[in-house]
C-alpha cells in the first residue's frame, strides 16, 4: 500500500452528481427499464468522461454509494470497481474469476443496471449507486431471488452464485414475469462451472411467481 | 464388544428388494430401512450453508484477508523448454513494498526423471512448459507483486520443444525428459509405475491381457474397428488454485482452495519438516476443483516459503491464465478400438490400443470403461503416455472415463447396427455382472435403461439420418461405469450440548457437492432433528481426519462416520434421560424433535429437555469409517462392493448446413447406493451432463505448435457451455441397497459425466448417419464428416 497521506489524495469531484441523480434517481427499475440487455457497461459517464483532468498514477479519493451507504475509497486510478469493493471495502461476496468480463462472476448493479465490476474503473463509479450481493437483502429479509436460490438449491460450489443472483434479480426488476428464455438470456454471461443452470432457471422463475417448469424449453 | 448379525435392505425398490445379512460390530448403529421410511435422509434438503452462499458471506480462500497479509505472484516461464542459466531478483527486491522473493529449487506437479543422475545438469529446475513456476514475489499489494514478478530477470537457454502429441511420438522428436520419468500418485489418483518402459517421449505401453484376443476375433461373426480422438480439457474451476499461508513460530496455518485439507497438510509438513500437529489447513468454502486440487502444489509451497521469509501471511492465488496453463487438465487420447461379437451380440474379443498426453505428467489411461463395463472373455489393452511440453494433466472428474466411454459406447452402437440389434437390447445382452466380480452394477443399469428409454421416448427413435431437411434430429444412448471408492480412515465427532444444540466436526471439505448438508442430514436422522438443527464444522485439519474429495468417495466415506458418532452421542444422552424417566436407555427412541420411551411415546421429552438431563455440559462421540461391512473395501479402503453406473440418453439436432450440434434434451438415470439428498444429487448430475456436453461440443485447449503458447487461456476463447447451451435435463435417481455401511451411501460426481459425450455422439450419428469420432464435435468437424460421408466405410451401415 502506498504511504500517501490523505491530503495528498486528490478528490474526484462529484460535480455531475446532481444531473446523474436526476437521470437515475427514480430507482433501479427505471434505470434498468432503459435497457433490455442483461449486462451493460455503457458509455463512459464517470468524472473522466468530460476529459481534461488527469489522475494518477498515485491514489485518488472516490466517493461511491455502496449498498445505500456513502463510501470513500483511496485507490490508484487503475483500480477496478471489483478490486475496490473486495480490497478496500471488504465486500468479498463479489467474485473475480476471469478478470476480463467473460464470466460475470463480478456482477454488481451500477445505478440498478448489472455490470461487470472487473471491467470498469472504481473511478467511473464515483458518485453512483453500487449494489453488491451484500446489499441485496433487507436486514434479515432475503431478496426473493436469494430465498429461491436456497429453496431450489440453485448453487453448488457457490462461487458464481453472487453474480448469478445479481443477474437474475436485475432481470426480475425489469421483467416481473420472465420466460425461461428470458432467464437464459439474463444469465448467458454468467459462467457456472458446476453446471447449476437448471436450478438457477427454476429458482428465478419461482421467485417471479412463475410455475417451476424445471428448465423446459 | 461382540459382533452381531443383522439384516440390511438389499436391492432396488420397484425392481427387486430383499435383505442381506451382515455381521457388524455391536457398537455400530442398527441398519437403516429404505428411504421411504426415513424422515430426513433422501429428502431434497436445502443446503444448510445456503444463506452464506446467497448473501456473499461465505468466505472462500480467495476472500481471506488477514492482518498484515502480503500478496504474491509467481514468476513463470514464457518458454516451453529451457535451461535457466541465471536468475537475478535484485531489481524486484528493490521495488518499494516487496517483502520477499523465493526461487523454487524443486518442481512440483510434474513428472521427474526416474534416475536423477540422468536429468540435465542445471542449477535451477529445467523448464518444461510455458507457465512453469520458477519463483514468486510477495509484496504489500497485488499490483506491486505483479510488477515485481515482471522485474525478476531470468536468463534462459532455450531448448527444442514439442507441443503436438503426434510430433512428440516421432522417434526424432525433441525429448521432454532426457530419460524415463515418473510422477507420484495424488489423492486424485494417477501415478506411474517405475517399471514402465519409456522410449523417447512415449512411456509404455502398459499391457493388460485376458484370454486370447486372436482366438476371440477368429470366433467373431462381426468386428467393428475404429480410431477415436479426444482433446485436452482444462478444469476451469471458478476459484483458481491458491492459498493464504501464514508461517508463524507456533505453526503453519494455510487457507487453501483444496479438495483435500489432509493432503495439503501432509505435503506441507513434509516439505517444511514440520510435525502434522504444527500444520493447520482450513477450507471453509471452496470454489470448485473437479479433480485438480489435491496436494499443496507449487502455489502452496511458494506461498509458505514467502510467508516464512517475510514473517507475514501471504496470499497466492493463480490468475485465470495461470490456471489454464499450470493447474491440471484432462489428458487427450487416441484410441484404436476393435470389438468382436457373435451374431447374438455376445462379445468375443476387445482390443484397445490407446495413447494420450498429459503434458509433463500424469497418466493418460482411458481403458476403465473397456475393462469394466461389459465382461468380455478376451481382451488386450495397450496404453501409453506421451510427454510433451505442456502443463501436467491432473485427475479430472472420472479420469480417463469420458474418453474411454466416447470410444466404447460409439463402437457398441456401431456393433448393434451391424448386428441389426437395438442398442438397448444389445446392452441387455452383454451388460451382465461377471461371477466373482466386485463391480456389480448390471442390475441397476438394466433398470436405468428401462426407465430412461421410457422417459426419452426411445420407441420414436428412427433410422439414422431420417430427417429429410437440413436440420436432422436424433436420439442416442450411452452408459457409464464408476467405482465404489471409500476411504476407511474418515472420522467425525458429534457433540450434543446441554442446551440441546448439536455440532459435528470433521476435516472433510465441501467442494460444492454438499457434504456439509448431507452430514447434517445423517446426524439429524439419528437424533430425530431437522438438518438445520445441526451445526456442521468442517474443512479444518484441527478436526477429526476427513477424506479427500476425489473418486466420488466423500459421501460413502464420511456418512457412516457421522452416523456412528451421532449414534454413540445419542446413546450417552439416552443414558442420562433413561435415569430421569426410569426406563432403560435401550428402550428410548428419538424422532421428530422428541425423545421418548418406545413403549410409551406419550412420555416424550423435547430433544432440548432431554439434553438438559445431561450430567455434563456436553456429550461427545467420535466414530470412524474404519469398520467396513462385509469386508468389501479392503484393509485401507479402495474399491468396495458395487459400482455406480448410470445411463444417459441424449436428443440432439444437427444443422447440416452450418455443422452446429445442439443438445435439446438429456435423460439421465443414475444410482449411487442410498441417495442422501436429492437436491445435491440432481445438481451434480446436471453438472456432470453439462460438463459432458461442453466437452463433447466446445472445450479444447489450443496450443500453438510454433511457439508452444496456449492461444485460448481465458474464458471467452476457451468455450464452455453456458446458459444458452443448457438442454432440458430429466434426472432420475434409483435407490440401490447392498448393506455396504451404516448408511449404504455413495457419491455421484464422477459417474454423472462418464456417458454424456458418448450419448451425444451416438445421437449425432442417429441424426445424421455420420459418425464423429473426434472431440470436440465442432461445426468444421461435423461439416467435414458430412462431406466425407460417401467415403466413410464404417458409417451409415443399416
Amino acid at each position: 500500500m502506498s504511504d500517501a497521506k490523505d491530503d495528498d489524495v486528490p478528490d474526484i469531484s462529484t460535480a455531475r452528481l446532481a444531473r446523474r441523480h436526476f437521470l437515475f434517481g427514480t430507482g433501479a427499475a427505471a434505470a434498468a427499464a432503459a435497457t433490455e440487455v442483461g449486462c451493460e457497461v455503457g458509455p463512459p459517464r464517470g468524472p473522466l468522461a468530460g476529459g481534461g483532468q488527469v489522475f494518477g498514477p498515485g491514489k485518488v479519493s472516490v466517493s461511491i454509494a455502496v449498498n445505500g451507504q456513502a463510501k470513500r475509497v483511496d485507490v490508484e486510478p487503475r483500480t477496478t470497481l471489483a478490486e475496490a469493493l473486495r480490497g478496500e471495502l471488504a465486500l468479498t461476496g463479489t467474485k473475480v474469476v476471469c478478470d476480463r468480463g467473460a464470466c460475470s462472476a463480478c456482477t454488481v448493479w451500477l445505478d440498478g443496471v448489472p455490470v461487470n465490476s472487473c471491467s470498469m474503473f472504481a473511478l467511473d463509479a464515483a458518485g453512483r449507486r453500487v449494489t453488491t450481493i451484500e446489499g441485496l437483502a433487507r436486514g434479515d429479509g432475503l431478496h426473493p431471488v436469494q430465498q429461491a436460490f436456497i429453496d431450489h438449491d440453485a448453487m453448488q460450489c457457490g462461487f458464481c452464485t453472487p453474480g448469478m443472483i445479481m443477474s437474475c434479480a436485475a432481470l426480475l426488476a425489469r421483467n416481473a414475469s420472465p420466460s425461461l428464455d428470458d432467464v437464459k438470456a439474463a444469465t448467458s454471461g454468467n459462467l457456472c462451472r458446476c453446471g447449476t443452470y437448471p436450478k438457477v432457471f427454476e429458482a428465478t422463475l419461482a421467485a417471479a411467481g412463475a410455475p417451476a417448469t424445471k428448465g423446459r424449453t | 464388544m461382540a459382533d452381531v448379525t443383522v439384516r440390511f435392505p438389499s436391492g432396488i425398490p420397484g425392481v427387486s428388494l430383499g435383505e442381506v445379512e451382515r455381521t457388524i460390530p455391536a457398537e455400530e448403529p442398527p441398519p437403516l430401512p429404505t428411504n421411504d421410511k426415513l424422515a430426513v435422509i433422501g429428502k431434497p434438503t436445502p443446503r444448510i450453508d445456503g444463506r452464506q452462499k446467497v448473501t456473499g458471506a461465505a468466505r472462500y480462500t480467495a476472500d481471506v484477508r488477514l492482518p498484515g497479509m502480503l500478496f504474491a505472484r509467481a514468476v513463470r516461464s514464457p518458454h516451453p523448454h529451457a535451461k535457466i542459466t541465471a536468475i537475478d531478483t535484485s531489481a524486484a527486491e528493490r521495488i518499494a513494498g516487496v517483502r520477499a522473493v523465493h526461487v523454487l529449487d524443486h518442481v512440483y506437479d510434474m513428472a521427474k526423471v526416474r534416475d536423477a543422475s540422468k536429468e540435465l545438469p542445471s542449477k535451477y529446475p529445467i523448464v518444461r512448459y510455458i507457465g512453469q513456476p520458477i519463483a514468486a514475489v510477495a509484496a504489500t499489494s497485488q499490483t506491486i507483486a505483479d510488477e515485481a514478478a515482471r522485474a525478476v530477470k531470468v536468463t534462459y537457454e532455450a531448448l527444442p520443444f514439442v507441443v503436438d502429441m503426434d510430433a512428440a511420438r516421432a522417434p526424432n522428436a525433441p525429448l521432454v525428459f532426457p530419460a524415463a520419468a515418473d510422477e507420484e500418485e495424488t489423492a486424485g489418483g494417477g501415478g506411474s509405475d517405475a517399471s514402465d518402459i519409456q522410449k523417447g517421449n512415449v512411456r509404455g505401453p502398459v499391457r493388460r491381457t485376458k484370454g486370447d484376443v486372436a482366438k476371440g476375433f477368429a470366433e467373431a461373426d462381426v468386428i467393428v474397428e475404429a480410431r477415436y480422438r479426444t482433446q485436452v480439457q482444462t478444469h476451469c474451476a471458478l476459484e483458481t488454485h491458491g492459498v493464504v499461508a501464514h508461517y508463524a513460530p507456533d505453526g503453519l496455518t494455510v487457507y487453501a482452495s483444496t479438495q483435500s485439507t489432509s493432503s495439503v497438510r501432509d505435503e506441507l509438513a513434509a516439505v517444511f519438516g514440520l510435525a502434522k500437529s504444527k500444520v493447520r489447513v482450513v477450507t471453509e468454502y471452496m470454489g470448485g476443483g473437479f479433480g485438480a486440487k489435491f496436494g499443496a502444489g507449487h502455489a502452496g509451497v511458494l506461498a509458505t516459503h514467502l510467508s516464512k521469509k517475510a514473517g507475514a501471511p501471504v496470499r497466492l492465488m493463480l490468475d485465470r491464465r495461470e490456471e489454464h496453463l499450470a493447474a491440471g487438465n484432462r489428458p487427450s487420447s487416441v484410441q484404436e478400438l476393435k470389438i468382436g461379437a457373435k451374431k447374438d451380440g455376445t462379445l468375443t474379443a476387445l482390443q484397445l490400443v490407446a495413447y494420450g498426453t498429459a503434458g509433463t505428467g500424469t497418466g493418460a489411461g482411458v481403458s476403465g470403461p473397456a475393462r469394466n463395463l461389459y465382461p468380455c472373455p478376451n481382451h488386450l489393452i495397450d496404453e501409453s503416455d506421451v510427454f510433451m511440453n505442456a502443463g501436467s494433466g491432473a485427475a479430472f472428474r472420472a479420469p480417463g472415463h469420458p474418453q474411454g466411454a466416447f470410444a466404447l459406447e460409439q463402437s457398441l452402437d456401431e456393433l448393434a447396427e451391424k448386428l441389426r440389434i437395438d442398442p438397448l437390447a444389445l446392452r441387455d445382452k452383454i451388460d451382465v455382472d461377471e461371477p466373482g466380480a466386485t463391480q456389480l452394477n448390471a442390475t441397476a443399469r438394466r433398470a436405468e435403461r428401462r426407465i430412461g428409454a421410457e422417459l426419452i421416448g426411445w420407441s420414436r427413435r428412427r433410422p439414422p439420418g431420417s430427417d429429410p431437411g437440413p436440420i436432422k434430429r436424433g436420439i442416442g444412448v450411452a452408459q457409464g461405469v464408476w467405482y465404489r471408492f471409500v476411504d476407511r480412515d474418515s472420522a467425525c465427532e458429534v457433540r450434543i450440548h446441554k442446551d440441546g444444540s448439536v455440532e459435528l466436526f470433521s476435516a472433510v471439505q465441501d467442494i460444492g457437492g454438499g457434504i456439509r448438508t448431507v452430514l447434517a442430514q445423517v446426524v439429524a436422522e439419528e437424533l430425530g432433528l431437522a438438518a438445520r438443527d445441526v451445526t456442521v464444522r468442517i474443512g479444518d485439519t484441527a478436526y477429526p481426519i476427513g477424506t479427500s474429495s476425489g473418486g466420488s468417495r466423500t459421501t460413502g466415506s464420511m456418512t457412516p462416520a457421522a452416523r456412528g458418532a451421532a449414534y454413540q452421542a445419542k446413546r450417552q444422552m439416552f443414558d442420562a434421560v433413561a435415569a430421569a424417566l426410569g426406563v432403560r436407555a435401550d428402550d428410548l427412541d428419538a424422532k421428530a424433535g422428541k425423545v421418548f420411551p418406545k413403549a410409551d411415546p406419550s412420555r416424550a421429552l423435547t430433544f432440548r429437555a432431554a439434553a438438559a438431563k445431561l450430567a455434563t455440559d456436553q456429550v461427545a462421540a467420535r466414530a470412524s469409517r474404519l469398520r467396513d461391512y462385509g469386508g468389501f473395501a479392503g484393509p485401507t479402503g479402495g474399491s468396495g462392493i458395487g459400482g455406480s453406473g448410470g445411463v444417459q440418453f441424449a436428443e440432439v439436432h444437427v444443422d447440416t448446413e452450418t455443422g452446429i450440434v445442439k443438445v435439446d434434451r438429456v435423460v439421465a438415470v443414475h444410482d449411487c447406493g442410498r441417495p442422501m439428498n436429492r437436491f445435491g444429487l440432481e445438481n451434480q448430475i446436471n453438472g456432470g451432463i453439462l460438463q459432458g456436453i461442453s466437452y463433447a461440443l466446445y472445450e479444447n485447449r489450443q496450443l500453438d505448435r510454433n511457439t508452444g503458447h496456449m492461444v485460448n487461456a481465458n474464458l471467452e476463447q476457451y468455450k464452455i457451455a453456458g446458459a444458452r447451451e443448457v438442454p432440458q435435463i430429466d434426472v432420475r435417481i434409483i435407490e440401490e441397497y447392498r448393506g455396504r455401511s451404516s448408511t449404504d451411501a455413495g457419491g455421484i460426481g464422477e459417474p454423472a459425466t462418464v456417458p454424456t459425450a458418448a450419448a451425444v455422439a451416438n445421437a449425432v450419428y442417429n441424426a445424421t448417419g455420420v459418425r464423429i469420432r473426434e472431440l470436440p464435435m465442432t461445426p468444421p468437424r461435423v461439416l467435414a464428416a458430412l462431406a466425407a460421408r460417401g467415403s466413410q466405410k464404417d458409417g451409415g451401415v443399416r
